[in-house]
């Protein structure tokens, strides 16, 4: 691997392995300068690397960088070292002697608990995405501003305010116990799906980018798995769930960057590997007697890679869809219950189920109403698609809902 | 919004002489009906299905079989919606499947006081 490419990999998989190590070392209220080490031994690892190429063991050579600089630092700043000397669990010895522990155990573990650490229910869910994206994701400041179009300064107040709140809620790196494992792991499930979500929705235009974000939300869903405490049947849903949904990313944008609805796209061009992941881990789900959102969500998913239009198919999505929405209401699933009303009994009842849904400010509503009327009342279809088309926020969007219109041939 | 129960009524035995598909078709048309509510953010609990035997306590602590046995309605279950009025509420019961069978919802208020 060229270094180009080399140092941007190893930041995105080793830079949240180091800052989640040092903040356990030193404690989480201590978050930004465990963020700082870290950036400054990639600083290091690229000026050096630049010079005399990447060492043997690129990775070896970052954790011991990392490790020296956080000695360094404890010995220079006398102020820190008094302040968390008490903390530290080796008060007793000199902080030269502090032990950064970077095995492939204490990483894992420090992951897993920086991951219960952000999703802490004391922490709003948008600063719990923010965080998760830069200490768990490492993502940068600018990259984050790109995906969510938004600019430099939000993010950096964002996560600001995340980091205060971390402090302010005395939230530490440790597992919970016994008794709230499963509802801090429901509170981790959540955050890792909106994490997945927003990359997947999101407004930005960088599909690259958008994509990346999801890979990593896997890949924290993965580890999730991988820990005996934290691998329940939920777990495995929601990241069968991602593999399904993930496994069209190719398929859903074209070349042109626009987006190609589920009907419209190529099956040639989902991920058949993923898919089999995906079937995997939806099996490893099904034991235990819990049917989490994500087991349906899941099982919606898996009907979906079935490309070809069966009454099993829609009937099978419509059941999944009216038991999600008994376990939770939310204003998508209804629409797409609704949806898949229309495709297991027909769109007259769709029709009138759609007009009882009350959400005339959400463009996804006229739309799906728009699709509901072409080819029953063509002149109230358009007119919803218009609807839909004056509330629609997104590029993407508009451009969809204006192809619908051009296709029904009347304005 | 205000709280309301619908209490499902039935005759017992016109469920007993049923195919599987049958049970299975009715199954889904009661999921249907609730998934339909529960899309416009208006089911609170889904409630419960009733078993049907069962026990009357009367007034002088004597336990007799539920009289029920001989009248044609008994409770099957019920379910809790939230809805604007009474009107609304009854509007919703009206796509209930236990019509088809020829039973009957009661729609009643849920006094929170």
């Amino acid at each position: 691997m060229e270094n180009q490419e080399l140092i941007p990999h190893l930041f995105r998989t080793e830079y949240r392995k180091i800052t989640s190590v040092l903040s356990k070392a030193f404690g989480l209220q201590h978050i930004e300068i465990a963020q700082d080490i870290a950036s400054d031994t990639f600083l290091l690892a690229s000026e050096i690397w630049g010079i005399k190429g990447a060492p043997d063991n690129p990775v070896a050579w970052l954790y011991t960088v990392a490790r020296n600089k956080a000695r360094d630092y404890l010995r220079r700043d006398k102020l820190f070292k008094d302040k968390i000397s008490a903390g530290i669990m080796y008060s007793s010895e000199t902080t030269e002697e502090i032990e950064i522990d970077l095995s492939d155990q204490n990483i894992a573990d420090s992951q897993l608990q920086m991951m219960f650490a952000i999703s802490h229910p004391s922490i709003p869910i948008e600063a719990q995405i923010g965080l998760s994206l830069t200490i768990l994701c490492g993502f940068g400041i600018n990259e984050i501003a790109a995906a969510f179009l938004t600019n430099k300064e939000n993010i950096t107040k964002r996560l600001y305010r995340a980091r205060e709140k971390l402090r302010e809620h005395g939230v530490k790196m440790e597992f919970p116990g016994a008794d709230e494992v499963d509802s801090r792991l429901e509170a981790v499930m959540r955050t890792l799906y909106l994490l997945f979500n927003e990359g997947y929705y999101a407004a930005g235009r960088d599909v690259t980018l958008r994509r990346d974000v999801c890979l990593e939300a896997m890949w924290l869903t993965r580890l999730l798995t991988e820990n005996p405490g934290t691998d329940k049947p939920p777990v495995s849903a929601l990241l069968a769930l991602m593999c399904f949904h993930a496994s069209r990313f190719e398929a859903r944008t074209n070349l042109q960057g626009e987006t190609v609805l589920y009907e419209d796209q190529d099956d040639k061009l989902w991920d058949a590997e993923l898919i089999v992941h995906g079937e995997y881990y939806l099996n490893r789900s099904s034991i235990g007697h819990q049917l989490s959102k994500y087991h349906l969500e899941a099982a919606i998913g898996y009907w979906h890679t079935i490309k070809s239009d069966t009454p099993e198919k829609w009937q099978r999505i419509l059941q999944y869809y009216n038991h999600l929405l008994i376990i939770e209401y939310s204003p998508i699933a209804a629409l797409n219950r609704t949806y898949a009303l229309s495709k297991a009994n027909g769109k007259p009842e769709a029709i009138r189920e759609a007009e009882k849904l009350n959400l005339a400010d959400n463009h996804l509503y006229h739309s799906l109403l728009g699709e509901l009327y072409t080819g029953i009342d063509n002149v109230r279809a358009v007119s919803h698609f218009q609807t839909a088309l004056s509330i629609a926020k997104s590029k993407a969007d508009q451009a969809v809902i204006s192809k619908k219109i051009a296709k029904l041939g009347i304005s | 919004m205000k709280d309301f129960m619908f209490v499902f009524r039935s005759e017992p035995s016109l469920l007993a002489d049923r195919s599987p598909e049958e049970l299975q078709a009715n199954m889904q048309r009661w999921m249907d009906w609730i998934g339909g509510i529960a899309a416009q953010g208006k089911l609170i609990d889904r409630g419960n299905r009733l078993g049907f035997e069962g026990k009357v306590v009367g007034p002088t602590q004597v336990i007799t079989d539920g009289p029920f046995i001989e009248i044609k309605e008994s409770i099957g279950g019920y379910t809790m919606v939230k809805a604007e009025s009474l009107e609304e509420a009854a509007e919703m019961a009206k796509g209930c499947p236990i019509l088809n069978i020829g039973g009957n919802v009661e729609v009643r208020p849920i006094d929170t006081m």
